[in-house]
Parts: C-alpha cells; sequence; structure tokens
C-alpha cells in the first residue's frame, strides 16, 4: 500500500520528523486559504504540489513556486484535475484530486535519507546519502560510494551512534548533528510503527540558515501487515489505483493490470509469471497477471472471470492451472459457470494438470461450451496467440 | 540418502487442528511420512484423526520425539510459532503460512540463524523426497524417485518441473520449495549446498524468479562449488518493474533483480538456462544426456 506525500509528512511530523509547515486542499478554495495564511505568516515562497501516488510529479508539471497569492490561485487552477503525466504513471497520466500548499525553503543543500528491509542480510538498513534530489537507483549505480549504510540489529534497533554517524558523513556542520540524529531516530520509529518496506526522504535538505527538514517523503507498507494498522488502513486512497485491481482485491484476487491482450487465470504467482513469458515467447502480450491462489473457490473463478473480462483490450483467455490444493474440477467447473453466466464469447484456452484433472477436462467436454485444451504449456500457449489474432511482435 | 526428508522424519503439525493443517497431516502421511502428533493451543490432549495434540511445541516434542515441524498457522501468529519451534531444537522447521509481515521475519531470522535450526519458507510448498517422504503441501503423485534436486520459490512452478521431469521419465532425488518472501531461512545458495553434497543428487534445477540477488549469489555458488549439471530458469521476464507479482518477493526495484541480470549470471556460471518455462524438462533430459 501506497499514501500521498502529505499524509506521509503528518506520519513523520509525528514521530519528531521536520517537515514544512503546510496544508492539502481538494479545493481551489482551501488551496488559496491555505497559502494565504502561508504568505500572512511570513514566508515568502509557497508551493504547490499535486499529491499523486507517482514519483516525477516535479518535471511532469505538477509542482510549482510561487511568491504572490494571485501566483498561488493561478498554479492551484493549473494543476488541480490536470492529468498529471511521468515516467512512473504511463502515457494516460493519472488525475491531481489533492495538493499540498507548503511553505517555500531557501536551499541549501540536498541529501537523501532512507530506509529499507535488506533480503541479503533479512535486516533493516538505514540509508544516507549527500547527493540527494537525484533517483537513489542512479546514485547506486553511479557513485555507489556516495551511498552510506548502517545495518540494523534487531535486538537493539537502529542506534544513536549508527544515526551520528551517518550524520557526519554527510558533512553536516556539528551544530546540526542534535536534529539529524533526532530526524533519523524518529524515521525508525515511524518506519517500525507503520511495518514500512520502504521510506524514503529525497531530498532531505538543509536550508540557508542551517535548518534541517524532509521536503519529500515516500512510504511503502508491507500489506501483509495492515490487518494490525487500522490508522494506516484509513490512509488508502483507491481513487489512485487501478479500478480492476481494487476489484480484485474484494475477493483476495491478486491481480495486477497489464496492457497486452491475452487474459492470463493462473494458481501459484511463479507460474503466473511464467505464463506471462511464455505467451511473450508464442509471440503474444499478457493483459495481466492473475494469480487466484491455492485454494480458489468456485465464486472466485466466476469473479476473477469477471475482472479480467472488463478489461476491454482482451481478446483471448489463457486458462493455466497446476491443481495442487486447487482441485481441477473445482476449476473447471467455475470456468464453465463463469462462461455460462457471463455470457463469454472470447475464446478460451485452457491448459490443466495436477489433482483431478480427469475430472476436470470432463467437466469441460460435456459443458457443450466451445474451450480449446492444450496438452502442454507450450501448445497451449500457442492456441492463445493465434485465437488473439496472431502475434503481435517478434519472437526474440 | 535424501536431504532433509526421510525415512527418519519423525513429524509434527503446528495448526493440526485447522483446515489447512488437518488436510495436509493427512497428506503427509498418505505419502508415507511418519507424522507423531500436532500442537494446537488449548487442544491438548485431544486425540485428532489419530494424533495425539498438544499444547506447546516443547511439550510435543517431550512426548513424541519429533525432529520435524510443518507450520499451517495463520499469518498473525506464523512469526511465534516459528520462534516457539525454535525455542523448542526442532532441527527443521518448514513454515507453509503465506503473508507474514516482513518485519516479523526480520526478528525471526535473527533467532533462528543462531539456533540450532533449519527454517524452510515461509511461503513455500515444502520439501519431498519423492518416495520417502514429504512435508508440505505439494501433490505426491506427480514425483518420481530418481536423482534430479530441485530448488525453487515457487509452489506451482516448481509442480509444473517435477511433472516436466517425471513424463520424460526422470526421477527426482529431492525437490525443496524455498519460498517466496523476501526473507526465508534457506536461501538458493543453502540449498545448493545440500544438494551438491548429497551422493544421490546427480543433477539440479535451479528456479528462481524476479527481484532481490539470491539467484546471482546461487550463480556464483555454482560456478565456485558445484561439479553436478544446473538447469536454470527465472520466472518473471515480462513483468513490469516497480510492481509486486503476487510473491512479496518478487519485485524489480531500481533495475536491480531483473530476470535478465539473473540469467546472464546463470549463464556466465554454466548453468544450462531454459529461456521458456516448457523446456525445463527437455533442457534437462538433454544435459543428462537421456
Amino acid at each position: 500500500m501506497k499514501i500521498h506525500e502529505y499524509q506521509g509528512k503528518e506520519i513523520l511530523r509525528n514521530f519528531g520528523v521536520a517537515v514544512p509547515e503546510g496544508e492539502m486542499a481538494t479545493t481551489l478554495e482551501q488551496a488559496y486559504t491555505a497559502a494565504d495564511q502561508l504568505f500572512s505568516s511570513g514566508h515568502k515562497v509557497v508551493v504547490v504540489k499535486a499529491q499523486i501516488h507517482a514519483g516525477g510529479r516535479g518535471k511532469g508539471g505538477g509542482v510549482k513556486l510561487v511568491k504572490t497569492l494571485e501566483e498561488a490561485a493561478a498554479a492551484s487552477k493549473a494543476i488541480l484535475g490536470m492529468q498529471l503525466v511521468t515516467h512512473q504513471t504511463g502515457p494516460q497520466g493519472q488525475r491531481v484530486r489533492r495538493l499540498l500548499i507548503e511553505a517555500g525553503s531557501a536551499i541549501d543543500r540536498e541529501l537523501y535519507l532512507g530506509l529499507v528491509v535488506d533480503r541479503a542480510s533479512g535486516q533493516v538498513v538505514f540509508m544516507a546519502s549527500p547527493a540527494g534530489g537525484m533517483e537513489i537507483e542512479e546514485v547506486a549505480h553511479e557513485t555507489p560510494e556516495k551511498i552510506y549504510k548502517e545495518y540494523v540489529d534487531p535486538r537493539t534497533g537502529f542506534q544513536p551512534y549508527q544515526a551520528r554517524k551517518l550524520a557526519f558523513k554527510l558533512g553536516l556542520q556539528p551544530s546540526q548533528i542534535g536534529e539529524a540524529v533526532k530526524c533519523m531516530m524518529g524515521m525508525y520509529r515511524a518506519f517500525l510503527d507503520s511495518d514500512c518496506t520502504l521510506m524514503e526522504i529525497n531530498p532531505f535538505i538543509s536550508t540557508k540558515d542551517h535548518k534541517l527538514l524532509a521536503l519529500d517523503c515516500k512510504m511503502n507498507f508491507d500489506d501483509n501487515a495492515m490487518f494490525r494498522h487500522k490508522m494506516l488502513r484509513e490512509l488508502r486512497d483507491i481513487s489512485e489505483e487501478d479500478p480492476l485491481e481494487v476489484e480484485a482485491s474484494k475477493y483476495a484476487l491478486n491481480y495486477i493490470k497489464l496492457d497486452g491482450s491475452i487474459a492470463c487465470m493462473v494458481n501459484g504467482a511463479g507460474l503466473a509469471m511464467a505464463t506471462m513469458d511464455i505467451i511473450k515467447y508464442a509471440g503474444g502480450a499478457p493483459a495481466n497477471f492473475l494469480d487466484v491462489g491455492g485454494g480458489a473457490s468456485q465464486e472466485q473463478i466466476e469473479n476473477a472471470f469477471g475482472i479480467l473480462l472488463s478489461d476491454s483490450n482482451v481478446k483471448a483467455i489463457f486458462i493455466n492451472i497446476f491443481g495442487g490444493i486447487l482441485r481441477v474440477d473445482v476449476l473447471a467447473q467455475g470456468v464453465v459457470n463463469a462462461a455460462r453466466n457471463l455470457n463469454v464469447s472470447l475464446p478460451i484456452v485452457l491448459r490443466l494438470e495436477g489433482t483431478n484433472v480427469e475430472e476436470g477436462r470432463k467437466i469441460l467436454a460435456e459443458s457443450g461450451l466451445n474451450f480449446q485444451v492444450g496438452a502442454t504449456m507450450k501448445e497451449a500457449a500457442d492456441l492463445v496467440v493465434a485465437a488473439a489474432g496472431g502475434a503481435t511482435r517478434q519472437q526474440n | 540418502m535424501s536431504v532433509l526428508v526421510g525415512k527418519g522424519t519423525r513429524l509434527i503439525v503446528q495448526g493440526i487442528t485447522g483446515r489447512e493443517g488437518s488436510f495436509h497431516a493427512r497428506g503427509c502421511a498418505d505419502y508415507g511420512t511418519k507424522v507423531v502428533g500436532g500442537v494446537t493451543p488449548g487442544k491438548g490432549g485431544m486425540i485428532h484423526e489419530g494424533w495425539p495434540v498438544f499444547n506447546t511445541v516443547e511439550e510435543a516434542v517431550r512426548e513424541t520425539g519429533a525432529n520435524a515441524t510443518v507450520i499451517f498457522v495463520p499469518p498473525p501468529a506464523a512469526a511465534d510459532g516459528i520462534l516457539e519451534a525454535a525455542a523448542a531444537g526442532i532441527p527443521l522447521i518448514v513454515c507453509i503460512t503465506e503473508g507474514i509481515p516482513v518485519l516479523d521475519m526480520v526478528r525471526v531470522w535473527e533467532v533462528v540463524k543462531n539456533s540450532r535450526s533449519r527454517l524452510i519458507g515461509p511461503n513455500c510448498p515444502g520439501v519431498i523426497s519423492p518416495g520417502k517422504a514429504k512435508i508440505g503441501i505439494m501433490p505426491g503423485l506427480i514425483h518420481k524417485e530418481g536423482s534430479v534436486g530441485i530448488i525453487s520459490r515457487s509452489g506451482t512452478l516448481t509442480y509444473e518441473a517435477v511433472y516436466q521431469l517425471s513424463e520424460r521419465g526422470i526421477g527426482q532425488s529431492t525437490a525443496i520449495g524455498i519460498g517466496g518472501d523476501p526473507i526465508v531461512g534457506t536461501t538458493h545458495v543453502d540449498a545448493l549446498k545440500l544438494l551438491n553434497e548429497d551422493p544421490d543428487t546427480e543433477a539440479i534445477v535451479m528456479i528462481g524468479e524476479i527481484g532481490g540477488s539470491n539467484e546471482e549469489a546461487a550463480a556464483a555458488y555454482v560456478r565456485e562449488h558445484v561439479k553436478k549439471p544446473v538447469v536454470g530458469f527465472i520466472a518473471g521476464q515480462t513483468a513490469p518493474p516497480g510492481r509486486r507479482m503476487g510473491h512479496a518477493g518478487a519485485i524489480i526495484s531500481g533495475g536491480e533483480g531483473t530476470a535478465q541480470s539473473k540469467m546472464e549470471a546463470m549463464r556466465a556460471a554454466g548453468i544450462h538456462v531454459a529461456v521458456s518455462p516448457a523446456e525445463i524438462g527437455a533442457t534437462m533430459q538433454r544435459v543428462m544426456g537421456k
């Protein structure tokens, strides 16, 4: 789960991390009032920031610096409601429904602070870099020596001495070290307390008058831990998510929309990814990732079908099931029911193997419906690509 | 000899009175695994489908002499279940549970890595030595006794690989499902080590996924230490970056963990890479010269 920048900053503020003064606005009136307050309290510069769940907002025109109330009103009007396109939104962009109206800062240095769960060590790692304001992946690739890391011992947690080490390596002034340590300790506590998988402040700035501030904030939460975070669950903004993915999540289906024409229904995440791969090698393109899981019921299969069919790009459906816990006859009955109830007219290709496969094949054969069955993954993939109108891409 | 499981395995089931635990306890026993009891707090003293139920793992171990446990406890309590098993000193812990919070696993791993226990999983199908025993949820029928070891993060994709091998008359020594989570107790490298040292394993299939750098580490290990032929496959070659593909571990971030980089690392280590998932069995057949 992801949240907006303004929500992340609110969490950080609660954990003692310094963030700029600001307010969220969903209307032009609210934006105006917020800007008015900031100018009235003496701020010379105000920032109008689009709030969407994607990075690269500045480059896409979703962030504007303004010096007067009139400019603030004009910037708010331009950004609120716009279709913001960034490298993370895709070409269709994302509609801006919220703004953050924030006090501007006189930036002296841009730094990076981040926390992530490191798979290799099985520990949380705190990262800091003097190369803030850039994509950290780029820094890691080009100048890895500019990323400092402190691994957190789970028995003691992140310690002040580790925060001090990072602060000194960042080249902060002696007078800033205390505040930097406070911010970092706050970040760590927020990370732990909110079950984050990733937290980044980029940039973390030092102002011309030596103040430290979190100018941006990115937090990803562990979906598996959301059962114990009622407050965080309420921060979810489903208007930022794909409607089909939201629908799928209601039925506990693991669905990700892609842009091809062959819908896939598979059990197990690994096999689902492999199915997408084999479609590609057969010359087609997958319309989605869908893992119906190990214990899918007939109802879930029907719901999954409904979701696959609501994607208007879909020209054919590929069902690849290796029955383990999920019995093939249960799946076959679900597919037959769905095809009848939803009046499916698209070609369906199945590849079935595993527990109760004979019963499953019998149900399909006796249904009188038009299914094609592939004996192997390869054969089924070739069939479904042909059914969807042939190869769309050269095999590579 | 087989690795991890065999005729000497004495298995308890944590969560034995639950739907999944009960079903798969039967499945393991039917396959020939010696299931000696189970644990469900508050139901100690009961007999469940012929097996004694205990309140704590410690008690179950003391009374049954169990040397392995399989965990079917729901995600909020599963980390606690692993820690209880480790505290009871059980040599082999297999955790099937999917959906354990990753920060729970950070704490669990700190304890388990310093304990006497080996952890397989979480979020895995388990371990099977065909013809001998299984600890897990895989369908036993598709397996065939033989000499190919299998390592995989994924459940059904492992079944697919096993099926392709069995269809060609190639049997398996041990199939280890290491699990799809970011933090797992046994990594590709650990599992490779076990199969490499197993005299009954002549060749190895290693199935990886996008995300992390486990497969790259495994490739480096193969290059240095493994003389047995290895066939590799990476799932997720067409997955878009930044999206989690079901398994919490399967996410490409910042250019790290792409299928391309993993396949290149495998090839550089002399691993025979099957580009298509339909070619895993055929590739092994060619490599073994059968």
